[in-house]
């Protein structure tokens, strides 16, 4: 599952990075980062059903959303987006949200 | 021609597009995932790659199953309006409002499948609309 969000949070990144050639034009949207990153979200979807069949909903649903968590270092790191209070703080509130979800889940 | 080709690198743009974008993300994938859920139950006939002659009936079904379609559709839509969506704004904002999702899927799920309500979900959702509130008023004022 951990496999999963971080294969996940990659598809992000190199979504990202796919789109920022859309500056240039729409008719570059197919690229080789855009390409990978549907890839990645495909293929984060395999180690999660694999998952599914061993593990029980309310606890793999949390651990999905660590991917936004892999995100945010990510984007600092690739990107250069800052970290701010305000941005860990909200993603703190959506992370305990959706362990409650799960919670209330089962 | 000439001077609209050197267009200035936009930065990320201070109004609040991209978000917006996201949030339809949102819908488009909650209603992906409550499409799937519906195509997922149409019966389907049972298929073996080793033998060929099951492979026609199974392909005629799957078109056949207009949810399981609409459901690709919407999550095809779904990440190219992410895709737009990340041209303009940063990732670490955009990327956890997607858990909206969860929020929407719990909704339809009430409606549709008659799923209960109980406090931890409620709890839940009031705390990831809370969350990405934040996250709104974050990227407003940075």
């Amino acid at each position: 599952m951990l496999l999963a969000s971080l294969i996940g949070s990659f598809g992000a990144v190199f979504l990202k990075m796919g789109a920022a050639h859309l500056n240039r034009g729409f008719r570059y949207i197919i690229n080789w980062q855009l390409g990978l990153g549907i890839a990645l979200f495909v293929g984060s979807s395999i180690p999660f059903l694999m998952g599914l069949r061993h593990g029980e909903l309310s606890v793999l649903y949390p651990m999905v959303s660590l991917s936004y968590m892999f995100a945010l270092f990510w984007s600092r790191l690739f990107f250069g987006e800052p970290i701010t209070k305000a941005k860990v703080g909200a993603l703190a509130m959506i992370l305990a949200g959706i362990v409650c979800i799960g919670a209330g889940g089962r | 021609m000439a001077s609209s080709a050197s267009v200035v690198p936009r930065q990320a743009s201070r109004s609040n597009k991209s978000i917006y974008m996201v949030l339809g993300c949102t819908v488009f994938a909650a209603a992906a995932q409550v499409l799937l859920k519906f195509g997922a139950n149409h019966a389907m006939p049972t298929m073996s790659l080793a033998d060929p002659s099951t492979w026609k009936p199974f392909l005629v079904a799957l078109l056949g199953n207009y949810q399981l379609l609409l459901g690709y559709t919407a999550h095809s839509c779904n990440a190219l309006l992410l895709i737009l969506a990340l041209k303009d704004g940063e990732l670490s904002l955009l990327y956890p409002i997607i858990a909206l999702t969860y929020v929407w899927v719990n909704l339809l799920s009430m409606y549709f499948f008659h799923e209960s309500m109980n406090l931890w979900k409620g709890v839940g959702i009031a705390l990831v609309i809370a969350g990405v509130s934040l996250m709104g008023w974050a990227s407003s004022r940075s």
